[in-house]
C-alpha cells in the first residue's frame, strides 16, 4: 500500500489536524517508508495464526457492579481548558442542517 | 407503481446497573452536571477501564430472551470520532466479534404472529450530553460510560405498524428481564430506523436512509411514514434516493438531512488494547438462563389457559410484569379471574398507567378483598365502586370503609319487602300505568327502592319482591 498526499490529507481531517503543504509532503514520504516496512512483514504467511491483540492469555477481568465515589467536580473540572457552572465549556458545536 | 418499505431497527438500551460500564461512577439520572465522573469516564491518560460483570450478565439475559446465539469470545474495539461529548476521542464498543447474533422475536399484527429476526446484540458505552448555548456549547459527562446494548434487527419489518409492535415487544422483554427501565424520555431506550422503499415484487432492497434518535414510538411510526412518502416521491420523479443520515423533527413532522457527520464515517476501528477479549463460557450462559423470568408472551399464553381469559384481556394484563403480578395476587385472594380482570382493566387502569399500578394506593390484597365483598353479597357492585373511590383516596382496607360508612348491603327480606311496599304505595299512579301496559316502569320502581335504601338494598332481592308485589297488586 502506498501513502498518497490525498490519504494524508484525509487522515489529517479525521484527526482534526491542520497540516501545512510542507508537512503533508514530509508525512507522505515518512509514512510511505514506514508502510514499506509493514509490506515486508506482510510477506510472512500468518493465515493460520490468530492476531495477538493482547499478550496475556485471554481471561476475564471484571469488576462487581458497585458504585465508587466519583471525583470531586472541583478537582476534575480545572483539568479542562474551560468550564462554566459545572459544565465543560467548548466552542459552539454547529449542527449543519 | 406500488411500493413497500423495508425497515430495520436499532435500539440502544441502557442497562440498569448501579455503576458505569468501565468505572465505579454511579448511573443515577438526577445528578448535577459532571458530578458522576472520574478519570476513566472522562478519558484521562493512564487509566484503565475494567468491565462491569453485571452489565455483561444483563446483555446475555437479553440475548437469551431473544433466542440469540452467544459467542464464546467477543472483542471490544475503539470506534474513533471527534465530538466534545466523547472525551477519549473514541467509544469502546463491540465490533466485528459481537456478543450475540442471529436471534428473533415474535410480534402480533392483527392477530397474526410474525417473526422478526435479530442481526446482533452488542455492548458499548454511552457518550456524554451537549447543551448548546448562544456562544458556546456545554458538555456534561455524567452519561459518558453508561452501559448500553445495541439491538440490531434484520430488515424484516414491512410497515410502520410492525415497527411499533417490534419496538414495544423489545421494550417489554427488556422490562420483564429488569435489565433496562425502557424510559424513552430519560433516554434509556432510544431507536434509530433504517428505511428504504422498493416496488412491490422487486427482490433487491432500495437505497436506505437512517433516521436517528427518535424518542417515542409514535414518532417512529410517523418518521417511517414520512420517509416512505418522501422516498417514493424521489423515485417517482426519476431521481435516486441518497444514502444519508436524517433527523426527525417532531415539531414539523418531517425528517431532514444531517450532513454534518457525513464524511467522518471512517471510524478507524481497532481492538481495544486495554480490555481483554470477553469470554462467555457455556456454563455461565446456563447459569444465567436459569434466572430468566417468564416473559410476556409466555405469561399471556398461560393466562389464557389457566384463567380462561380472552387473548385481548390477557395481552393487556401481561403488557407489564408488575401488572401481571398484581392481577395474579388479586386472583389468589378472590379466586375469580374474570371479575379481577374486569376491575383491573376498567377501574384500576383508568386511574393508573400499567407501569404505575404497582405503586397505586390500592394494594392487590385490598382489591382482592373488595371483590370478595361483592361476591359474598356484602356490598353491591355499585357500592363497590364507591368503596373503590375511597380506597383510592385513603389507601384503607375495603372492610374498614364499608363498616365506617355503614355500606353493608341490605339482604334482609322483611326490610326489603317493607321498602318495596312503601314505594308502590307512594307511586300509585305509576303502578296503575304499569298495569295498563307500561312495562318499562319496572326499572323506575327498582330505582326508587334503591334510592330509599341509599343504594344498599340487594338489587336481586329488590327485583324479586317487586315482581311478586306487582303481580299481586
Ligand atoms: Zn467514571
Amino acid at each position: 500500500m502506498h501513502i498518497t498526499k490525498q490519504l494524508v490529507e484525509h487522515l489529517a481531517k479525521l484527526s482534526l489536524l491542520e497540516l501545512s503543504p510542507e508537512e503533508v509532503e514530509r508525512y507522505t514520504q515518512e509514512l510511505d517508508s514506514l508502510m514499506g516496512y509493514f509490506e515486508k512483514l506482510n510477506r510472512l504467511d500468518t493465515a493460520h495464526i490468530d492476531p495477538t491483540f493482547h499478550v496475556e492469555p485471554p481471561t476475564n477481568v471484571f469488576r462487581e457492579d458497585e458504585v465508587r465515589e466519583s471525583f470531586k467536580r472541583e478537582d476534575l473540572l480545572p483539568v479542562f481548558p474551560a468550564q462554566e457552572d459545572g459544565a465543560i465549556k467548548v466552542p459552539k458545536i454547529i449542527e449543519a442542517s | 407503481m406500488n411500493y413497500e418499505p423495508v425497515i430495520g431497527l436499532e435500539v440502544h438500551a441502557q442497562l440498569k446497573t448501579q455503576s458505569k460500564i468501565f468505572c465505579g461512577c454511579s448511573t443515577k439520572f438526577d445528578a448535577k452536571e459532571n458530578e458522576l465522573t472520574c478519570p476513566v469516564c472522562t478519558g484521562m491518560p493512564g487509566c484503565l477501564p475494567v468491565l462491569n460483570k453485571r452489565a455483561v450478565e444483563f446483555a446475555i439475559k437479553m440475548a437469551l430472551a431473544t433466542q440469540c446465539r452467544i459467542n464464546e469470545k467477543s472483542l471490544f474495539a475503539r470506534k474513533h470520532y471527534f465530538y466534545p461529548d466523547l472525551p477519549k476521542g473514541y467509544q469502546i464498543s463491540h465490533y466485528d466479534k459481537h456478543l450475540a447474533q442471529k436471534g428473533h422475536i415474535e410480534i402480533s399484527i392483527g392477530g397474526q404472529i410474525k417473526k422478526i429476526r435479530l442481526h446482533r446484540i452488542h455492548m458499548e458505552e454511552d457518550a456524554g450530553k451537549n447543551i448548546h448555548g448562544t456562544f458556546s456549547s456545554y458538555v456534561n459527562l455524567n452519561r459518558a460510560g453508561i452501559p448500553l446494548i445495541e439491538i440490531v434487527s434484520e430488515p424484516d419489518v414491512r410497515s410502520s405498524q410492525e415497527a411499533g409492535a417490534y419496538l414495544r415487544e423489545i421494550r417489554s422483554i427488556l422490562r420483564y428481564l429488569e435489565v433496562c427501565d425502557g424510559n424513552m424520555e430519560e433516554g434509556s431506550f432510544r431507536c434509530d430506523v433504517n428505511v428504504s422503499v422498493r416496488p412491490v415484487g422487486q427482490k433487491e432492497f432500495g437505497i436506505r436512509c437512517e433516521v436517528k434518535n427518535i424518542n417515542s414510538f409514535r414518532f417512529v411510526e410517523k418518521a417511517i411514514e414520512y420517509e416512505m412518502g418522501r422516498q417514493i416521491e424521489v423515485l417517482e420523479s426519476g431521481a435516486k434516493v441518497i444514502q444519508e443520515t436524517r433527523l426527525w423533527d417532531s415539531d414539523q413532522n418531517k425528517t431532514f438531512s444531517m450532513r454534518s457527520k457525513e464524511e467522518a464515517h471512517d471510524y478507524r476501528y481497532f481492538p481495544e488494547p486495554d480490555l481483554h477479549p470477553l469470554i462467555v463460557e457455556p456454563h455461565w450462559v446456563e447459569e444465567i438462563k436459569r434466572t430468566l423470568p417468564e416473559l410476556s408472551s409466555e405469561k399471556k399464553t398461560r393466562f389464557i389457559k389457566m384463567y380462561q381469559l380472552s387473548e385481548y384481556d390477557a395481552s393487556l394484563l401481561t403488557q407489564e410484569k408488575s401488572l401481571a403480578q398484581y392481577f395474579e395476587s388479586v386472583v389468589e385472594i378472590c379466586k375469580e379471574p374474570k371479575l379481577a380482570t374486569n376491575w383491573i382493566l376498567s377501574e384500576l387502569l383508568r386511574e393508573f398507567g400499567p407501569e404505575q399500578v404497582e405503586s397505586s394506593p390500592i394494594t392487590p390484597q385490598h382489591l382482592g378483598e373488595l371483590l370478595v365483598l361483592i361476591m359474598k353479597g356484602t356490598i353491591s357492585g355499585k357500592i363497590a365502586k364507591h368503596v373503590f373511590e375511597k380506597m383510592l383516596q385513603t389507601g384503607q382496607a375495603p372492610q374498614a370503609i364499608v363498616q365506617k360508612e355503614g355500606l353493608v348491603q341490605v339482604s334482609d327480606s322483611t326490610q326489603i319487602e317493607a321498602l318495596v311496599e312503601e314505594v308502590l304505595k307512594e307511586q300509585k299512579v305509576f303502578v296503575d300505568k304499569y298495569h295498563a301496559g307500561q312495562a318499562k316502569l319496572f326499572g323506575f320502581f327498582v330505582g326508587e327502592v334503591m334510592k330509599k335504601s341509599h343504594g344498599k338494598a340487594n338489587p336481586a332481592m329488590v327485583n324479586e319482591f317487586l315482581k311478586k308485589k306487582l303481580k299481586g297488586a
